[in-house]
């Protein structure tokens, strides 16, 4: 039989290959350095976020309105440290390592989800939090769990299964604030204002101008572009701000029936890239808190290692 | 004191079977354990993305949830008790500090991290046995939250030891920041074994464990991980500070209630 001559394939059209035919990529396979750092960039920037998300919410759970929401809250920060720990432990299948990624967050070069340097006010930007900005994050992580590389996208399929838990409780809170006294509606109002802007840019910037997009797009790690998604959660959340009786502060919002989609305002990207340049209300702060639990606890890391290298070298002894 | 009570076949009927003033003293003694398991857990969560280690961060507000479940479960007994429509929230967020009745030793502040282990191996090291023990009370009520707290219990206490361990016997900074923490801590952990006028009567009414038969298993323990941790068996102490359990409490309890209850106080009578 005769067989026609096909010029082999490169490694980088094999890779490309295996990624259109949705074949997952694992830690041992070969892939080009520039997939590889795209994935240690966004998965450790994953982890970072639920690293510093902790510190919001986390600034609630001693104030906590009653003993059952302080224990919904304290597990969910908890579940938010898991889920960070799942991550760098993705990243480091790639070969970076947690101390590196850590000082890259500390020193400023490793982003981390903007949405994390507005502040928690008032017991409603709990109900926010959970509603708003865990569900962004939903919409933005659901695709991961097929994303071509497999570490990530099965660490993805935990952190989404718990983040819609999430998601429930903070709707939850919202409606029991809504369904309450005056004070408590104005509350849930008064914290949706200020949470409904920053949660739109959590999704990046317009497509236009996302650098990384096409590339990501291309390699599967990314499957929607950002201004999809951010259409996606609006006309998703509407809704549910009308169950609620809120009002969405957008006057530009409006339904489109020939879209058949929500046609909303312009998000103030001034204000994005402030935020994400590190001039947000809380940047500092986040920053510094984590940097300090670093340094505070490197004598507690010290101690541990040392004992673990005693126990070792006795262990050794004793054989 | 002369308390009788007879075998309780249910949960109501149990509590048909005590006389107003076992119903009274048990309830002082339930808010007790419930405001101890709380003020611990809340110190605990104050750790909250602040820990020295990502896993460790996590210990801790495991720790705390196991706390603030045990308390939840003994503020609802403790509503039974009392029999006048307060809630478990009514108990935790509108009493004042006088009213607490938790321990001087878990109110006292997080410190570094030899501080809060040290507060919480001395607390653990209690807490355990006496849950073994309360197991079998005839009180079916604290005996059910025992056995279900005692797993947890036993838990902790491995994980405090443990770092008394790594850092009794970890690098020079780590000893001398445990020592010092010891020397600190030390003290408050006589009020955890010395009964009360309100924990005598439950004792010798047999409903509660009797703590003098706990300090065997307890001073065991201690012996064993500060020795493993080559760590110095601290003086007795010769002024062991109590009054907590009485309701005398140091200064720092304010200001935890402050935020524990600021929302209920802020806006009083609304469901969150």
């Amino acid at each position: 039989m005769e067989t026609l001559e096909k010029p082999a394939l490169t490694q980088e059209e094999q890779f490309q290959a295996r990624i259109d035919a949705d074949v997952r990529i694992e830690p041992k396979d070969w892939m080009p350095d520039a997939y590889r750092k795209t994935l240690i960039r966004q998965i450790s920037q994953h982890a970072h976020s639920e690293l510093v998300g902790m510190l919001p919410e986390g600034n609630w759970i001693t104030r906590a309105p009653s003993l059952k929401r302080k224990s919904i809250l304290l597990s969910k920060v908890q579940d938010e440290a898991g889920h960070g720990l799942y991550l760098y432990s993705a990243a480091e299948t790639l070969g970076a390592s947690r101390d590196q990624m850590l000082a890259d967050l500390h020193s400023g070069k490793a982003k981390y989800s903007s949405i994390f340097n507005y502040p928690t006010l008032s017991w409603a930007d709990m109900g926010c939090v959970g509603w708003l900005v865990d569900g962004a994050a939903i919409l933005n992580q659901v695709p991961l769990c097929r994303t071509s590389y497999g570490p990530y996208a099965r660490a993805m399929v935990r952190v989404c299964k718990e983040e819609s838990f999430h998601q429930r409780q903070g709707f939850e809170v919202m409606q029991t604030l809504c369904e309450g006294a005056p004070a408590q509606k104005e509350m849930a109002q008064e914290a949706l204002n200020r949470w409904w802007w920053p949660t739109l840019m959590m999704f990046g910037p317009k497509d236009s101008e996302s650098p990384n997009t096409e590339q990501s797009m291309k390699w599967r790690i990314k499957r929607f572009t950002n201004d999809e998604l951010r259409q996606k959660f609006v006309d998703m959340m509407v809704p549910q701000a009308e169950f609620l009786g809120l009002t969405v502060p957008d006057p530009a919002l409006k339904w489109n029936e020939e879209r058949k989609a929500y046609d909303f305002g312009e998000v103030n990207w001034e204000e994005f890239w402030q935020v994400v340049k590190g001039n947000g209300l809380c940047n500092a702060d986040r920053l510094q808190a984590r940097v300090q639990a670093h340094e505070e606890g490197a004598w507690v890391r010290e101690a541990a290692n040392a004992h673990a290298a005693k126990r070792k070298a006795r262990e050794g002894v004793g054989a | 004191m002369l308390l009788t009570m007879q075998a309780a076949p249910s949960e109501s009927a149990a509590l048909a079977t005590y006389s107003a003033e076992v119903r009274q003293l048990l309830f002082q003694y339930v808010l007790q354990l419930a405001d101890t398991s709380l003020i611990l857990g809340h110190r605990l969560s104050e750790w909250c993305g602040h820990g020295p280690i990502l896993e460790q961060d996590l210990a801790m507000a495991n720790i705390a949830l196991d706390l603030l479940g045990e308390t939840r479960s003994l503020y609802q007994y403790a509503t039974e008790l009392e029999g006048k429509g307060r809630t478990e929230d009514d108990l935790a967020y509108l009493r004042s500090a006088v009213e607490y009745r938790n321990p001087l030793l878990v109110e006292q502040p997080n410190g570094d991290f030899a501080h809060t282990i040290v507060r919480q191996f001395l607390f653990d090291n209690f807490h355990y046995p006496f849950l073994k023990q309360l197991k079998s009370s005839p009180d079916e009520r604290l005996a059910g939250i025992a056995e279900k707290a005692v797993k947890e219990a036993a838990y902790h206490l491995k994980w405090s030891s443990e770092w008394i361990i790594r850092l009794g016997d970890g690098t020079p900074e780590s000893r001398q920041r445990v020592e010092k923490a010891i020397a600190s801590l030390w003290r408050y952990a006589a009020e955890l074994t010395t009964p009360t006028a309100t924990e005598k009567a439950l004792q010798e009414a047999g409903i509660i464990p009797d703590y003098a038969a706990l300090q065997p298993t307890m001073a065991a323990h201690v012996a064993r991980v500060l020795e493993e941790a080559t760590l110095p068996t601290p003086p007795a102490s010769s002024f062991g500070l109590a009054g907590g359990k009485e309701g005398r409490h140091s200064e720092h309890l304010g200001y935890i209630l402050t935020e524990l209850q600021y929302v209920q106080r802020a806006y009083p009578g609304l469901t969150w």
